[in-house]
């Protein structure tokens, strides 16, 4: 081992010395490829100032990591961060050391968020398109390899695409990769959490594993990073300061003669049971990709985080089915803290103790070979180190969050962004809202701080809201239309501070509606309800109450929003279109002419 | 890490680089390397067999060598089994059934049923100097399943060298020519891929993982493909296929027998057991042409015999009258001994 480090190196220094190169050699160069070359070598001087080496425990300890925005937002690997603790030092090629501070973790992914503080303008990498990586590729790794930057000059290795899709079992449910890239680019320990750029110095991954087995670890030619577009996916996610948890459909899948993947068993409590999803369906889509193999299933359900809905195709009997489906978590609530509490080892996956693995006589593909994420290049010495200040003002502990401080950030942020265009704090008193329903018919609700009362064609209905709203679920086959009504008033009034438990859930996708939104989560009299937001105009796109696990949700999705001067003077924005679903049916359309959402009328 | 190698990796850096600057500027996917990558990858096949425990992987890689379904890979516990599937790149699955091997190239050609693959041809292969850039293809760490690609990785050939330039460093029986590659081409299940130029022309086939005892370091090497055409042809023209069991051949009436020959063989306990011999009797034909015990018996003539059933079955093909050829495996060199054929004195009397 100590014999190898020099040689290591070496070659990387040789790498930089034929980057140089040129200049002098460049007498009979042909200038086509003196051009291409130039190219190179400002895209890697570029992307190396995006990098990051990462030292903890007094340098005993790090990785690498790559910075994503100005303000300092940067990845790395899960293993490396929880080996580092809450608080980093972080060293750019300008020669600064950066404090950093933890923001969110994905155990199961394998991926952290990290914050560099003390500037607005670093410099950032672009994350881009994974899907648009070919086998064959020329790519290059930056990053710390054996902790050799100590001078935060970053090292450079260069290499191919040798595959793309690959899947990597876990080490028990942690450190799972899915969808990610392969190279031949050395990636060695230490080059955990840093960058795979390709060759225009776009970021198409974070390395973090590699197929080490007999030979010790060190790079033998298969290095694997985490794709881009899965951690475009978690990156919302992770700026909650939550720890993530990954998805599961609820249901299994396995490969049959044909080349089909067909589900092999399924979760009655499912929601792509309750969207329809049986025993023996053929799997033809999902996420957006077709599937031929069990893996390439696997692959799509782990670049998305837990409560995503995502289109699923399948088909049966030769009809073909077009759904969404929610997404359920792969741990129970306080499972995935709990497994962080007792420090997992990250060991081998035994691949005998797979489940599904049944028969002694290998399949026609074979055991699996072992596979191990990369070690922390070394073991820290001590595990409590000194938080610096300027860490502890952007640090706040809290069970089931990597770093609480950014939840109550984000969460604060989409509020206020809310509030600047429809600020109801004052409007606490009965609010009325009249209009035609679209099959025709009139319509009158009535909310208020004690429940909600509605005038409706098929009669009236009206909820007195004492204690849980578990079992609210009138009106009939709307899922809870009124115990919504009453919660979607009484979390505009109130707002996150006062509602209930709310946190910043992250980003997520919305059906029918291009890019994500923000999303709030709360509990709140017995009941769990999302808020979706849209980012930039801060509008309240969608309310989701979830009454009953196993139960689908009843959906409010406003539209048609305008400005409406309140009795006060005061202009808000309110939604004049609402669409009640719930399951796979809308329930009703509101068109309203007329909302009054009232102060509360002063005592005689 | 000598010195002389160290130069080697810097060397090969160095020359990686001027042509992969070109490439750099290309549009992902429809670079020139990406254009051979999809060229070659559709003749790279995954082979399953064998193996599953202790630290013996039950796959490992081939190519396409004919349209055919003959393929191309190296001959190794992963193929001792009746139960050989092949998946194509295009993750059809097929049984594959082990037409011969040559032990000494440690090649095998598998054969499936399949018509009109695309495949390399062997007597276009392409030959490589030191220095030039490779790609080499193969389904190392049985990374990819069904239908995904396998593993590409690109390298400089170091050298063209034999195996056998440091005498006893290497435990392999192929002593012959090889090009040393400076990338980690050689590991778990990438034996047998495809080692190709840029362009995707063929130029060898990687070789068994290898360690060095003198310096434990891990050699990835492939062996040249003119140094397999002849095997291959005289494989594909049927000379070393392996004797079917049904075959309905008049056995000579005074045949050779393992006892004749003063051999015992290892007792017959398993499906294929492994041809050790046992024990050598004093004085036989055997002691006297210089078998030993432990000797693991491979050919008998130029017919691969995989086990103690496959040798008994043999011996009772050969005449007395003729000699026997034996190839037996001795501390990792393959050694070929010929035992005189049998003095027919009952005939001279007469």
């Amino acid at each position: 081992m100590k014999y190898a480090l020099p040689a290591w190196f070496f070659a990387g220094l040789s790498l930089f010395a034929c980057i140089a190169g040129p200049a002098s050699a460049a007498a009979d160069l042909d200038p086509a490829v003196a051009e291409a070359e130039a190219e190179r070598v400002a895209s890697m001087e570029r992307a190396c100032r995006t990098a990051v080496v990462i030292f903890a425990h007094q340098g005993n300890d790090g990785g690498s990591g790559v910075v994503i925005s100005p303000d300092g937002y940067a990845l790395s690997n899960f293993h490396v961060v929880q080996a580092a603790g809450n608080a980093m030092k972080c060293g750019m090629t300008d020669g600064r050391l950066y404090d950093a501070v933890i923001v969110g973790v994905d155990p199961v992914g394998d991926v952290a968020l990290i914050k560099l503080l003390g500037r607005d303008d670093f410099p950032c990498a672009e994350l881009i398109d994974s899907d648009e990586v070919s086998q064959g590729d020329w790519v290059f790794a930056v990053g710390n390899p054996f902790l050799l930057a100590t001078d935060y000059k970053p090292t450079v290795t260069y290499g191919i695409v040798s595959g793309v899709h690959r899947y990597q079992y876990p080490a028990g449910t942690l450190l799972e990769y899915t969808d990610c890239l392969q190279t031949d680019a050395s990636i060695n320990p230490g080059n955990s959490g840093g960058p795979l750029f390709n060759a225009e110095g776009k970021l198409i991954g974070v390395n973090g594993r590699g197929s080490f087995e007999k030979r010790g670890r060190v790079n033998v030619g298969v290095g694997y990073a985490i794709s881009s577009n899965q951690l475009k996916n978690f990156l919302g996610h992770l700026k909650s300061g939550r720890i993530l948890d990954h998805a599961t459909l609820g249901a299994r899948v396995s490969n049959d003669d044909q080349g089909r993947v067909l589900v092999s068993d399924i979760l009655e409590d499912s929601d792509a049971y309750r969207r329809g999803l049986r025993y023996d369906d053929e799997i033809v889509s999902f996420g957006g990709r077709p599937i031929h193999t069990a893996n390439a299933f696997k692959n799509v359900l782990g670049i998305f985080p837990k409560d995503w809905q995502v289109p699923l195709t399948y088909r049966r009997q030769g009809k073909t089915y077009d759904v969404f489906v929610r997404l359920a978590g792969v741990h129970g609530q306080q499972e995935l803290a709990d497994k962080l509490a007792e420090r997992p080892k990250l060991e081998v996956p035994d691949p005998d103790k797979r489940p599904g693995k049944k028969s002694e006589k290998p399949g026609p593909e074979g055991p699996e070979p072992k596979r191990i994420p990369l070690p922390p290049a070394m073991q820290p010495k001590q595990k409590t180190a000194e938080m610096p200040d300027v860490v502890r003002k952007h640090f706040e502990a809290r069970s089931g969050y990597a770093n609480y401080y950014f939840n109550r950030q984000r969460r604060g942020e989409v509020w206020a962004n809310f509030q600047a265009h429809s600020d109801f704090t004052t409007a606490t008193g009965v609010w009325t809202l009249r209009g035609q329903l679209l099959t025709p018919g009139d319509s009158q609700l009535e909310l208020s701080d004690r429940g909600v009362e509605c005038a409706l064609p098929g009669g009236n209905q009206k909820l007195l809201v004492q204690g849980s709203l578990a079992t609210a679920a009138d009106p009939p086959d709307s899922g809870g239309m009124l115990a919504a009504l009453y919660l979607w008033r009484r979390f505009v009034v109130l707002g996150p501070e006062k509602f209930g438990d709310v946190y910043y859930e992250g980003t997520v996708p919305m059906p029918g509606r291009a890019g994500l939104v923000d999303a709030l989560y709360a509990t709140s009299a017995g009941v769990q309800c999302r808020f979706l937001f849209e980012p930039g105009t801060g509008r309240m796109l969608k309310m989701e109450l979830f009454r009953a696990s196993g139960d689908d949700p009843c959906e409010l999705i406003f539209s048609n929003v305008h400005d409406l001067p309140g009795a006060d003077g005061q202009e808000r924005e309110l939604p004049h279109t609402l669409e009640v679903r719930y399951g796979d049916h809308t329930y009703a359309i509101f068109k309203f002419s007329d909302i009054n959402p009232r102060q509360p009328t002063a005592l005689p | 890490m000598t010195k002389s190698s160290l130069l080697l990796i810097c060397l090969a850096l160095a020359t990686a680089c001027a042509p992969a600057a070109a490439a750099g500027r290309a549009k992902a996917g429809d670079s020139s390397l990406g254009q051979t990558v999809a060229q070659v990858e559709p003749k790279i096949v995954k082979i399953y067999g064998a193996g599953g425990y202790r630290g013996l992987e039950a796959y490992q890689s081939g190519f396409l060598i004919s349209g055919e379904g003959h393929i191309l890979t190296v001959w190794s516990y992963v193929l001792d089994t009746d139960y050989i599937t092949a998946t194509l790149n295009d993750g059809s699955r097929y049984d594959a059934k082990l037409l011969a091997a040559d032990p000494r190239l440690e090649l095998a050609v598998l054969k499936i049923e399949a018509r009109d693959l695309p495949h390399f041809d062997l007597h276009t292969a392409a030959d490589g100097p030191a220095g030039s850039r490779v790609l080499a293809f193969s389904n190392l760490f049985g990374v990819a399943t069904g239908d995904e690609p396998a593993s590409v990785q690109h390298g400089v050939i170091s050298v063209r060298t034999r195996l056998d330039a440091r005498r006893g460093a290497y435990e392999t029986p192929y002593k012959g020519p090889i090009y040393v590659l400076d990338a980690m081409t050689n590991n778990p299940g990438a034996a047998g891929g495809a080692l190709t130029d840029v362009r995707g022309r063929l130029l060898g086939m990687l070789g068994k993982e290898l360690r060095s005892s003198v310096s434990n370091t891990w050699l990835n090497y492939a062996l040249p493909i003119e140094e397999m055409t002849k095997t291959v042809d005289s494989i594909l023209a049927g000379k070393y296929v392996k004797r079917s069991a049904d075959e309905r051949e008049i056995k000579p009436q005074h045949a050779w027998s393992a006892q004749r020959l003063g051999l015992v063989l290892v007792p017959d306990v398993l499906e294929r057991t492994p041809p050790y011999i046992d024990e050598v009797r004093a004085g036989s034909a055997a002691e006297a042409a210089g078998l030993r015990p432990d000797d693991l018996v491979i050919f008998i003539g130029d017919r691969l015999v995989a086990s103690c059933k496959a040798v008994t079955s043999e011996l009772e093909r050969t005449d007395r009258a003729d000699p026997v050829k034996l190839t037996v495996s001795r501390e990792n060199d393959l050694v070929e001994i010929t035992l005189p054929a049998e003095a027919r004195e009952v005939k001279s009397e007469k």
